[in-house]
């Protein structure tokens, strides 16, 4: 749960015990937009018994995982108008105390993130998006694979690690799938450059 | 042919005596039995299969005997979008393929990327690798266009000398018959482009645009 958040209740506290054992972070995303398609962000470490929990629990039946899918938010910088008040020296060598607006810029760090779309054939309902997001873009893109939960992920998930580099610990088979083994890129995050030798050629006429 | 000879010869048909020499009779045969490999890529390939179909029907060029082994083919139509990933077996392919043998670049893909230019598994155009006889633009190009580029390959085969310096590239020796296959490296494929087929100065022997 999201510091600040109100306190759980007690059911909430125990189907989130039942879900995913105690202290299981399971947060609920807001989707705006008139879709309004929300969805749950899961933590790293109880994701795999939280996914458990939707594919098994009786009500909810989420037998049919038809989507992963990777998403890269790079690092970005907020800008933040603060006023405060400064002495300042001016032209004339003279000192006022004034009130002056400064720029404060914060480094906000990107991460990669897995978003699954869950269906149920049993209970005819879904979808129900779910997602996880890795600690960093670098060494740490790891995320917990839950192709054995639900065995149609594994393709997908090799599609989100060839393509975004997310390291799916516990997956089957995590080679690159539609890039050759051997290709040290991953061309859909937002900083990927292609190589340069492929500019256009002069045509003689 | 000399231009005396042209004249002889018309001279003769108006007499009712045919004549031909070797040259145009080897052509000719070749012209009307070029056998396309059994070869298709991406969405270009569904409208080179239509051209082969009753509506279209390019058995009227002789050429509806879409071969399945490279071994026995005469021509490759690259059809559709070349990835870097596929790029290396077009051009084994096309290694295999016995001499004289022709390349059809089909659609905006293969001759250049085309839409998908800037993606990022996406060869901008095969004529990197191996020299094309004749390029098609169009996305996909209709099956008119495929016959039009079918018959213009055969308006060059006619033309092709057999002799002479003017002879085409499987008739000289020390032109090359089979070209690097390009490989996989960390960040696409090694090398970029085979400049000795993709350099577009004039008078290249193996760039057939001239």
């Amino acid at each position: 749960m999201a510091s600040g958040a109100p306190r759980p209740t007690t059911a909430e506290r125990k189907s989130r015990n039942e879900a995913g054992g105690p202290g299981a972070g399971v947060t609920l995303l807001e989707n705006g937009s008139p879709s309004a398609q929300h969805s749950l962000l899961l933590d790293r470490e109880h994701a795999r018994a939280v996914a458990e929990f939707l594919r098994d629990h009786a009500v909810l039946r989420l037998d049919f995982c038809s989507l992963v899918t990777g998403v890269d938010w790079p690092d970005r910088e907020t800008t933040e108008k603060v006023r405060v008040r400064k002495t300042v020296t001016g032209p004339d060598g003279a000192e006022t105390l004034q009130e002056v607006e400064e720029t404060h810029k914060t480094r906000v760090p990107g991460y990669l993130e897995a978003v699954y779309h869950l269906y149920s054939m049993t209970q005819k309902h879904g979808p129900v998006v779910i997602r996880m997001r890795t600690a960093n873009r670098g060494e740490d893109a790891r995320l917990p694979s839950l192709t054995p939960v639900w065995r149609s992920a594994e393709f997908q998930e090799r599609e989100a690690f060839d393509l975004y580099g997310i390291v799916f610990d516990g997956h089957p088979d995590l080679r690159r799938i539609l890039m050759w083994e051997g290709f040290t890129d991953y061309p859909m995050r937002k900083d990927y450059v292609p190589p340069a030798d492929d500019a256009l050629q002069e045509v003689h006429g | 042919m000399a231009d005396e000879l042209k004249d002889l010869k018309i001279e003769l048909s108006k007499n009712g005596i045919f004549t031909t020499t070797i040259e145009e009779i080897y052509n000719w045969g070749r012209k009307n039995s070029v056998w396309p490999l059994t070869f298709g890529l991406a969405c270009c390939a569904i409208e080179m299969i239509a051209t082969t179909m009753a509506r279209y029907d390019l058995a009227r060029f002789g050429a509806e005997v879409f071969r399945p082994s490279p071994r026995q083919a005469d021509l490759i139509i690259v059809s559709g979008t070349v990835t870097k990933k596929m790029a290396p077996q077009v051009v084994r392919l096309y290694n295999q393929m016995p001499e004289p043998k022709y390349v059809i670049a089909m659609g905006a893909c293969a001759i250049s990327g085309g839409p998908f230019r800037d993606g990022y598994n996406v060869l901008r155009g095969i004529d990197r690798y191996i020299p094309v006889d004749v390029h098609i633009p169009g996305c996909p190009p209709r099956p008119e266009a495929l016959i039009h580029a079918f018959m213009t390959l055969q308006k060059k085969i006619e033309d092709q000398a057999l002799a002479g310096s003017a002879r085409p590239r499987h008739l000289k020796a020390d032109l090359p018959s089979e070209f690097p296959v390009p490989a996989f490296g960390p960040h696409g494929l090694e090398p970029a482009e085979n400049p000795e087929v993709f350099r577009n100065e004039p008078g290249n022997p193996l760039k057939v645009i001239q």
